[in-house]
């Protein structure tokens, strides 16, 4: 089988370019797809955790379906924040929207 | 064989991560996106856990990539190549991301993870079904309420104004 620690170096190399994607990208919709790759790399790290120790218990694929709820709530209202603020702004460069500047 | 396919499930996962950060183009961006999200549920049946992966096609391809395609469309601006990808920090960003992935290489290659492999269960949807009405109850009642909460939000911030 392939060693655990591929899965889990899968998982950091994933989060890692998430996190590129949501610091660096100037477009809003960019940003939040890098914190779904983000959200993903923990799903792999925790399913992986769950066939390589803990069968009994099945707790790495519950925690890995939460996540995926959760992460669908937050796109959805994320993206409906996006839609909105376009709509004002004609915009979703995240640098343009200072408004709150002080 | 296993190490074959995880290979390509990698490839195709890490490419598709690439394509979404690194494209101009933001619906480039959304398939690359999509094929991440296809490579991440083989990676679940790789590790026999049938379920997820068949959620995670239903949930984050059917549902949360076409919102992305879709906020995507509705931005109309979605392919301007003059348009800087970055902002004025990413290669401080970039840095940081790379520092991360060494630090967390090096510490999960040295930790003795307690392996034991054994063969899955067969009744697993039913193990989990019965988890989600039995110790699990209030965070599946939690978990709906959050996406009635969410879906009634996001119809409402994102209304035409009349």
């Amino acid at each position: 089988m392939v060693p655990l620690t591929a899965y889990l170096l899968l998982a950091a190399g994933l989060f890692c370019i998430g996190a590129f994607g949501a610091l660096a990208r100037r477009n809003a919709i960019a940003v939040l797809m890098g914190i779904e790759l983000m959200l993903n790399a923990v799903n792999i790290n925790l399913v992986a955790f769950w066939r390589y120790t803990d069968l009994a218990g099945l707790t790495g694929q519950l925690f890995a379906l939460f996540v995926i709820t959760v992460a669908a709530a937050e796109a959805a209202v994320g993206l409906a924040l996006i839609i909105a603020i376009y709509r004002e702004r004609n915009t979703v460069i995240v640098e343009d929207l200072d408004t709150m500047k002080g | 064989m296993q190490a074959v396919v995880f290979a390509l499930l990698a490839v195709a996962t890490l490419g598709g991560a690439l394509m979404v950060v690194l494209s101009y183009n933001l619906l480039r961006s959304a398939l690359g996106l999509v094929l991440a999200l296809f490579g991440i549920a083989g990676l679940f049946l790789l590790l026999e856990a049938e379920f997820v992966a068949i959620v995670q096609v239903l949930v984050y391809v059917g549902a949360i990539a076409t919102l992305v395609i879709f906020a995507v469309m509705l931005c109309r601006n979605y392919f301007d190549p003059t348009q800087a990808r970055f902002n004025d920090q990413w290669r401080l960003v970039a840095g940081f991301a790379a520092l991360f992935f060494v630090a967390l290489a090096a510490v999960l290659l040295q930790v003795a993870w307690p392996v034991a492999i054994e063969p899955v269960p067969s009744d697993v949807i039913t193990q989990l079904g019965v988890a989600f009405v039995g110790p699990y109850a209030v965070p599946f009642e939690i978990a709906s309420a959050l996406l009635v909460v969410a879906m009634i939000g996001a119809i409402i911030v994102a209304r035409e104004r009349e």
